[in-house]
């Protein structure tokens, strides 16, 4: 049956309020009397919290409430069910949340989170997560600095026999790669609006990408059922995985709560690139063996992820990673490990790519290195390994609607690039050779 | 001096979240005229969920796009979505709002029969009628059944979808494990031009082409191949959060630290799209988002080492390293 | 306190504001006109531009005081349904807009520049759109809206 509808270049949904500057965004919603949130976050990576006295930043004029984790009716949250709302005996990064303040006006909410007395015993922190995997390095939780998957400090990925495909290599080509920490820069800075109502619910305006899963949490931090909460959002001014873990929600929810009042909680764009969640940087090392007419025939994959002080989605970034790490070409022997590594930085978490893109980065470039050790051009080594139809991964996830031959065919044929008869006769459905 | 080089990266993507177990639902609502409200709660960060989803439910019920509102601002109204992450969202909500779709699509079909003397099995809709199959004369307007439906017979034109992948937990020896619904393929050519004297590099073009199954909306999936060949410029030249070893003394606090590319570093970019139907997606539909964002990096690091002769191991290339390499080589 | 009077998309407005009162502020806080967004405050995102006495300014680094007596243009004001301005029909059109959320900016740029250079390069479109910051679109199909709305094939 044709389509009549899918496959057409409709005009956006909601490009004429874009235009038109129409489209609300969570910090364009402007409710009277709303009250205006600023934080006290640690100032330094690592140290135990010796005492906290906010009773002068109460008596600031202006100032409606404020709290510390005795406030806050469950106090621990994310996806990895370990962070803190806010800080209890320890701080694990500088920027970590320790008190907050609702007040009538920024100059107010700025004097009480200066008026607040911290005392802290700052302690050794570690920010390199080569150095915190090692023993004796100091310990970001006390735990461990490294993520256990059961009983393993690893994901393991094993297919084949990763040794005996070496031994049918004609080469072995290493390399070592390290993808740096990013941000996602989204235009839209984290923010979120609460409002009361006087029959004990709550709306919350919110950035989420996720709004369930923001709304879960919010209703476990503040101790309501999800009848009494309510999310409005699903127009983001850009997210890129930033939005995933929440920021702003569940600090304006308790607030409102405490104050019955709305509270606005916008971060700074300078509290964003310090605090924020990131993409933890990634140090890889790839070991392939290959044969002399271009076949990879094994691939031995360490990779390391600096996850930041908590787990958000750390372990599952890695997973991620580790599932897909042997690239789009089929590989008969792979062995793969993946750590997910706890620094004295802010929580890593989800970026566009999660953990293919240090995947994609480090595999091509050593496909690149392949083919320059083997003289071949690397177009032809990509047709040669690429994954056909039916072939499997080293998860063992047999494949279907395999295209990355007919993708590149396409790119060729973008960029005028003749191949060779082989190259263009050849088709993901066709079975490999031997 | 000023060198020019290609480069080559390929790239796969999986669509939806790796292991499984994430739910999207929808809710589709026939209004008695036959206009559509589309209630979920997937987020639009930009990639345009609220104009794909639109058309799947309107190819579905076979009416025009415009006569399809999506309703997605609200947990009260709309129902479960994981959220917009993974590369899921047209994939698993649009299944769901395809499953809806149908779903109310059948209620329209049981009272379309009697009136078309046909069976419901034997109906489609298309273009705003519904019709017997392959006799495109009989037909009656979606509008008027709609309407009949309502206030005639008292029916609530209601379709609910619900689309979640079993969960796969890997096993804990080998990590075998299905984590993924289905893969999208990518491949993408830099062109760079690299300044020997000053280190600099200028993407001059990335050329991409990627499999995304169906493309449901061609201009958006373009929309998304732009975009991440930006970031991926970023990545590769540009961004680094944390420089120095300590990210307490040397922090980024500004735009003006952590510099993302201008219009004037992204390079003219050229798309095409390859469409190879996905066997469990919405129409074949398969996730784009995020993948666009990969394989610009090693392609414009390989287009360097094209014209210089030097591989940089470690993002982003700077011109200090670009120099530094440039010194060992000799 | 101090009293500001300006012109904002044709209508006149008399607001108290501080010494250190911003235009943003102002715009989004006291008149409730929000195409201009808050995006980093340090006026290297774009996301506030707005338009005084015709020329391009980052409202989040403009004293508000400095407005004094002048006209100040913002998205709301380019154009508005039924009579939208080539630019914002073109970037509808050309799909130069994902999240939104540079859009009111980005329009302002490319206004501030068509009214000076009303047939543009690419490259200068480019480099006039050097101080918005846009992470969704790579930039390609705002350029692409800009060269059209000039009258040039994209």
């Amino acid at each position: 049956m044709a389509l009549n509808v899918v496959g057409q270049r409709v005009k956006r949904y909601d490009g004429l309020a874009h235009v038109a500057g129409e489209t609300r965004f969570v910090d364009d919603v402007i409710v009277p009397g709303t009250l205006v949130v600023k934080g006290l976050r640690s100032p330094v990576p690592k140290g135990k919290i010796k005492s906290l006295d906010v009773s002068a930043a109460e008596k600031v004029p202006g100032v409606v409430a404020v709290m510390t984790h005795k406030d806050v009716p469950n106090n621990r949250y994310g996806w990895g069910g370990d962070q803190y709302v806010l800080a209890e005996d320890h701080v694990r990064y500088r920027g970590e949340l320790i008190a907050v303040v609702a007040a009538e006006n920024e100059d107010a909410a700025l004097e009480a989170v200066d008026k607040m007395k911290l005392e802290i015993e700052e302690q050794e922190p570690v920010f390199d997560p080569l150095e915190a995997m090692k023993p004796g390095a100091p310990k970001v939780r006390p735990e461990g600095n490294i993520f256990m998957y059961g009983d393993s400090p690893c994901r393991k990925i094993i297919f084949g026999d990763v040794n005996e495909g070496f031994k049918k290599a004609d080469i072995i080509v290493e390399g070592k790669y390290h993808h740096q920490g990013l941000k996602h820069a989204q235009m839209e800075p984290h923010v979120s609006l609460a409002v009361p109502e006087a029959t004990g619910r709550l709306t919350i305006y919110t950035v989420s990408q996720a709004m369930y899963f923001h709304l879960t949490w919010v209703c476990n931090i503040v101790g309501l059922p999800m009848s009494k909460v309510r999310m409005i959002g699903g127009t983001v001014g850009g997210g890129f995985g930033a939005k995933n873990d929440v920021h702003a929600d569940h600090i304006a929810a308790l607030l409102a709560l405490k104050t019955g009042r709305p509270v606005k909680w916008r971060w700074t764009r300078e509290e964003d690139l310090l605090f924020s969640t990131f993409r933890g940087s990634w140090d890889m090392e790839f070991k392939d063996g290959v044969t002399k007419d271009g076949r990879l025939v094994a691939r031995q994959v360490k990779s390391i992820r600096d996850s930041g002080a908590y787990t958000s989605l750390n372990a599952y970034v890695v997973d991620k990673h580790c599932f897909l790490v042997a690239g789009p070409y089929f590989i008969p022997n792979v062995y793969v490990e993946g750590y997910c590594v706890y620094t004295n930085k802010p929580p890593a978490s989800s970026m566009r790519g999660f953990g293919i893109t240090p995947a994609t980065y480090a595999g091509e470039m050593q496909m690149n290195k392949i083919a320059e050790a083997l003289g071949m051009d690397p177009w032809e080594l990509r047709f040669k390994n690429a994954f056909r139809e039916g072939e499997m991964t080293a998860t063992q996830r047999v494949l279907d609607s395999v295209a990355l031959i007919e993708t590149m065919q396409a790119l060729a044929g973008l960029v005028g690039k003749e191949l060779p008869p082989h190259l263009k006769a050849m088709a993901s459905t066709q079975k490999r050779e031997g | 001096m000023k060198k020019r080089g290609v480069g080559l990266a390929v790239g796969l993507y999986p669509t939806g979240m790796s292991g499984g177990g994430d739910s999207s639902q929808a809710v589709v609502k026939v209004k008695p005229d036959g206009s559509v409200d589309l209630i979920l709660t997937s987020v639009d960060i930009g990639q345009g969920c609220k104009t794909v989803l639109a058309q799947i439910a309107a190819e579905e019920l076979g009416v025009p796009y415009d006569r399809v509102d999506v309703v997605n601002d609200d947990t009260d109204t709309g129902p479960l979505c994981f959220g917009t992450f993974a590369s899921r969202v047209t994939f698993v909500a649009g299944n769901a709002t395809k499953e809806a779709a149908r779903e109310a699509k059948q209620i329209l079909f049981s009272i379309a029969a009697d009136k078309l003397e046909a069976s419901p099995e034997d109906l489609e809709a298309a273009n705003g009628k519904i019709y017997v199959k392959g006799a495109p004369e009989r037909s009656v307007d979606i509008g008027a059944i709609a309407g009949e439906a309502t206030f005639g017979l008292r029916k609530v034109i209601v379709g609910r979808g619900h689309y979640m992948r079993t969960p796969s937990a890997p096993d804990p020896a080998t990590g075998k494990t299905d984590p993924f619904a289905t893969l999208a393929w990518a491949a993408v050519q830099a062109e760079v031009e690299v300044d020997t004297d000053t280190g600099e590099v200028t993407v001059l073009r990335l050329d991409c082409a990627y499999d995304v199954g169906r493309a449901v909306n061609p201009l958006l999936v373009e929309g998304q191949i732009e975009g991440g060949a930006g970031m991926g410029v970023g990545a590769a030249l540009m961004e680094q959060l944390y420089p120095y070893k300590s990210p307490v003394k040397f922090p980024a606090e500004t735009f003006g630290d952590y510099v993302i590319p201008t219009a004037m570093d992204v390079p003219d970019i050229r798309t095409v799209i390859y469409e190879c139907p996905s066997t469990n997606g919405p129409f074949g539909a398969k996730g784009i988002g995020e993948m666009t964002a990969n394989a610009p990096a090693p392609a414009i690091v390989a287009a360097i080492h094209d014209a210089i002769g030097v591989w940089i191991d470690e993002l982003p290339v700077t011109p200090e390293k670009v120099l530094r390499a440039l010194q060992a080589k000799g | 306190m101090y009293t500001l009077e300006l012109k904002v998309n044709g209508r006149a407005y008399k607001v108290e504001v501080k010494a250190t009162t911003t235009l943003l502020q102002v715009l989004r806080e006291k008149l409730g006109i929000t195409g201009p967004k808050v995006g980093c405050e340090t006026g290297d995102c774009g996301a506030c531009s707005v338009l005084v006495n015709g020329k391009l300014v980052k409202a989040c680094i403009t004293n508000a005081l400095t407005v004094h007596g002048k006209e100040v243009l913002t998205v709301e004001g380019l154009g508005r349904p039924g009579a939208f301005h080539p630019l914002q029909l073109a970037f509808h059109e050309h799909y130069a807009a994902q999240c939104g959320f540079c859009t009111p900016g980005m329009l302002m740029a490319a206004k501030a520049l068509l009214d000076e250079n009303p047939k543009p390069t690419r490259d200068e479109v480019k480099e006039a759109l050097s101080g918005n910051l846009c992470r969704c679109t790579g930039y390609v199909k705002i350029v692409d809206a800009i060269m059209a709305a000039a009258g040039e094939k994209a």
